[in-house]
């Protein structure tokens, strides 16, 4: 019996083993993009088992260790992209207007063919969230594109706990269009928030009370056995929440609701968060600075719903000059393939500075995950997750010639071969459609109502992602 | 104080006030009346990108009415032209997306909003001219970024109805129009299944796929014996009875006799090679193809074919064991084989991200050359309006923009944009915004 523990749990070492799987490379030469010292030319990159141990001029390869020549190429932190649905396997828990308990820690793909795409765009780190059908929905997940790995060493190790929230359309169409069930409007996803995070508070009492009454009981200092109060798996999510261990990412739109939600949260005493798309921001910008509040938004996506329809896509540069952290992502599988694009359009729109729009796709991203510690810039002791370009990123004719997880290599232009993935399902239809090749409701794949919009439109009520 | 002095200075801060917003009000409503200008512009010391007669360095481009009048290196410019001092910067022709639904959809969710899609399978008679919103916001956010003419095209069904050609700038549909009837689009039935949902078993779908055919070749059948009953009628109206209206088939005269071209939207590889084959049989018709996200695949074919294509690039590889740049490639490869491409992005809201497809397309392959043509000169020869549009010539109208850099890069700005000769006014919902809340001011709360 003990070999046999001993033998599952050498198994499980080498299973973790993978997950410590971490590379060692010397990249010389680069103009480096550190995001945190300005931009470095002529200057050496070494990572050694992972981190970055040095940056200077010529540094010499430790023994065993690759050499890189990146003269006349930029090299750069991962791209971190703070709102992402690749790599998702089930999205939305959409049964119910609160499920704070379900996670999306369970439901990772690391095969997905969209990880090595993503790689190839120069992108890191994803946060794999849960979808926007719950005013109060599941866990996220944040991961490293190790592609190929497995669910456990997908996990970015150390990154906070993350929830995501919604308000607006997609809560009040799901839950009370669809299901005649509260929220069907901003007034009761507010309620649906309060009511939630009140009972909460009572449940952690009373809980707190009974745990204390049993334990006197067993103790012998309590006579009667405590009428049980039974553990809460959502409950007990929402008290992480309100006790700081969870950080909020809210899918929302509209300034009327951005400003609802940190209406509440000043009342619970809520203080990380992050609005997701947040097309109106821009309107309340002052009011997010002054809550220290973080934005992560489309660089131009609009129009395609109502709340949507008053967007600019100065929204960034209108954030960012406000003093706003705010970061860009994709909710794409299609975006995340060209996130260094998408910031170049805070160039375009508002002339947000070069620095400060590479910001918005590393550093930001990083801190709105609570990773800024570890990645998003090019710092000794950060990880190495970077990639090396052929031109400055913002260009639209810069390609990702490597991408480096770990100091680990998975994209590599020049290896890169016509068929990627790495499990065939045997199963797959070649000829399979993919649709028609215009917009036919204005929005790409990967979005955050996928699951919920597939059940909707099979009882013939149709709605739309994001 | 005294009573009457407290209302004196209650009543000043309230004239005071009502003064400032009226001010604010005016401010705002000036923004939003800004109104084009057309006469006599001289667009100076700018780098021109003609198209089709090269790229002119310190150039001038003169511009009276809606046409282009001169364009060189050596103009005399007359003195009542407005100079448009372009130092540094650089002209190119308007841009133009070959396959969109501006103007058909204002806001994808909201359904009544939505004039794309008509109920029915085959409506050679529904025209997205009549149906284009001249006011539709998402047209002044599209212009200002260089995107001056588009396709708008129905969507739904076998045959979608018809596409119209317009530009940017006007009143009305008819204002707008450069072909009212610019094609008719035609959804290629697919052989291939709809995806996991798809319950069908292969018998199935090569079944109904056969089907749809037959009903498709069907109706063009019925199409071309209307257009020779009424052709006969209105050649010798005497001794002919009078065949009875029908205006799906009166629509589908232009089509059959080739004055217009099917647009098919087609993506899979065996469907496109089906196209091709199908197209043969009718060998006085026009064809374009759309889509072609499997282009790259069977790109000789269609070179050998002569179908230009309406291709985009920013979508992710149409099956899980492409290469991740072939949508970035297909354009190039298309164009390498001998295709005539132009960029169609498909989009509504952003198709002011045209030339972004093109920017990909040109760093994937194509090159900033041919991708400026795939982005101006192709459509319009594809469209049959290369002697107004797509190029900066003499005698052409005059639809061009300026910029400070290369417009595919979007670090770049536009600064300004002319259409018909219209000087636009660079003012859009996002613009107005960004000026709006920039900086809200003093009020925080």
């Amino acid at each position: 019996m003990k070999k046999l523990f001993l033998l599952i749990l050498t198994f499980c070492f080498s299973l973790t083993g993978f997950a410590q799987e971490k590379g060692s490379v010397l990249i010389k030469d680069g103009t480096l993009i550190t995001i945190a010292n300005g931009n470095m030319s002529n200057t050496d990159l070494l990572i050694e088992d992972g981190l970055i141990t040095e940056i200077g001029e010529d540094i010499s390869a430790p023994r065993g260790v690759e050499t890189v020549d990146a003269s006349g190429k930029y090299v750069m932190p991962g791209i971190i992209d703070a709102h992402s649905h690749i790599a998702g396997v089930d999205i939305n828990e959409w049964t119910n207007p609160v499920t704070a308990e379900v996670s999306m820690e369970e439901s990772i793909n690391p095969n997905d063919i969209n990880i090595y795409w993503a790689l190839a765009g120069g992108v890191t780190s994803i946060h794999l969230m849960h979808g926007s059908a719950n005013v109060i929905g599941g866990q996220n997940e944040t991961l490293k594109l190790r592609y190929g790995s497995g669910m456990n060493e997908m996990r970015f190790e150390g990154a906070p706990r993350t929830i995501k929230f919604a308000l607006g359309e997609n809560p009040t169409r799901v839950h009370g269009q669809g299901f005649d069930v509260q929220p069907r409007t901003r007034m009761g996803v507010e309620q649906v928030i309060r009511d939630h995070f009140d009972a909460s508070i009572d449940y952690q009492r009373n809980r707190q009370e009974y745990l204390d009454a049993k334990q006197a009981y067993e103790d012998g200092t309590r006579s009667t056995p405590p009428v049980p109060v039974a553990k809460n798996e959502r409950l007990e999510v929402l008290v992480d929440i309100l006790e700081g261990e969870v950080l909020v990412h809210t899918h929302s739109y509209r300034a009327d609701e951005i400003t609802m939600l940190m209406r509440v949260f000043n009342d619970y005493g809520i203080e990380d968060y992050t609005f997701q798309h947040a097309n109106e921001a821009f309107k309340v910008a002052p009011e997010l600075k002054k809550n220290g509040a973080y934005t992560s938004v489309f660089a131009d996506w609009w129009a395609y719903k109502f709340e949507v329809y008053y967007s600019t896509a100065y929204n960034a540069s209108i954030l960012n000059a406000n003093g706003v952290k705010n970061s860009i992502n994709s909710d794409s599988g299609e975006l995340i393939r060209h996130l260094n694009h998408e910031a170049s359009k805070a160039v375009h729109y508002g002339n947000t500075s070069k620095q400060d729009a590479l910001k918005m796709i590393t550093i930001n991203p990083a801190a709105q995950l609570g990773i800024d510690e570890k990645v998003g810039t090019l710092e000794v002791g950060k990880h190495g997750d970077v990639a090396i370009w052929d031109g400055h990123p913002l260009s639209i004719y810069s390609k990702t010639l490597k991408t480096y997880v770990d100091g680990k290599k998975y994209f590599d232009r020049a290896e890169d071969a016509d068929d990627m993935r790495l499990k065939v399902d045997a199963e797959q239809d070649f000829e399979e459609a993919s649709g028609r090749w215009y917009n036919e409701n204005g929005r790409h794949s990967e979005t955050c109502l996928r699951g919920a919009e597939i059940r909707f439109s099979k009882n013939g009520m149709k709605l739309q992602g994001n | 104080m005294k009573d009457t002095e407290i209302i004196m200075t209650y009543l000043k801060s309230t004239i005071i006030a009502c003064l400032l917003v009226l001010f604010w009000g005016m401010s705002a409503e000036a923004q939003i009346t800004q109104k084009a200008k057309i006469g006599k512009f001289a667009i100076t010391n700018a780098t021109v990108h003609t198209v089709t007669n090269g790229v002119i360095e310190n150039g001038t481009v003169l511009i009276r009415g809606e046409k282009i009048v001169e364009v060189g290196s050596d103009v005399n410019i007359p003195a009542e032209y407005e100079q448009i001092d372009a130092s540094g910067k650089y002209v190119y022709p308007g841009f133009f997306d070959a396959g969109t639904q501006l103007g058909l959809q204002e806001i994808g969710a909201v359904a009544v909003t939505n004039d794309q899609a008509e109920l029915g399978d085959f409506n050679p008679h529904v025209r997205a001219f009549t149906a284009i919103n001249p006011s539709s916001v998402n047209i002044p956010v599209t212009r200002v970024n260089g995107v001056t003419h588009v396709i708008s095209m129905p969507v739904s069904g076998r045959l979608a109805g018809k596409a119209t050609l317009i530009d940017l700038y006007g009143y009305s549909p008819d204002s707008m129009a450069v072909s009212p009837n610019a094609g008719l689009h035609l959804n290629w039935p697919t052989s291939k299944k709809g995806g996991w949902w798809d319950d069908r078993s292969d018998e199935e779908v090569a079944k109904e796929y056969k089907e749809d055919l037959k009903k498709l070749n069907d109706f063009i059948s019925r199409a071309q014996f209307y257009d020779k009953m009424m052709t006969d009628f209105e050649n010798n109206p005497n001794n002919k009875q009078q065949p009875d209206m029908d205006e799906k088939m009166q629509a589908m005269r232009e089509v059959v006799k080739g004055e217009i071209p099917v647009i098919i939207s087609v993506d899979a590889k065996n469907d496109i090679l089906d196209v091709i084959e199908w197209t043969e049989n009718y060998p006085d018709m026009q064809f374009v193809l759309a889509g072609v996200r499997d282009g790259w695949r069977v790109a000789d074919e269609i070179a050998e074919a002569g179908l230009p294509c309406l291709v985009s690039t920013l979508y992710t590889p149409e099956r899980d064991y492409d290469n991740y740049q072939r949508p970035y490639q297909n354009p190039g490869k298309l164009h390498a084989a001998g295709v005539k491409v132009a960029i169609a992005t498909g989009g509504v809201e952003n198709v002011r991200n045209a030339p972004y497809h093109a920017g990909f397309a040109a760093s994937y392959g194509l090159g900033k050359k041919e991708a400026l043509k795939a982005i101006t000169i192709n459509a319009a020869e594809i469209f049959g309006v290369s002697d107004k549009l797509g190029s900066i010539e003499e005698g052409k109208q005059a639809n061009l923009f300026i910029a400070d850099g290369d417009p595919f890069e979007p670090m770049n700005h536009i600064t300004d944009v002319f259409i018909r000769g219209n000087k636009i006014p660079m003012v859009s919902r996002h613009i107005q915004l960004y000026q709006q809340y920039l900086d809200r001011g003093a009020k925080t709360n």
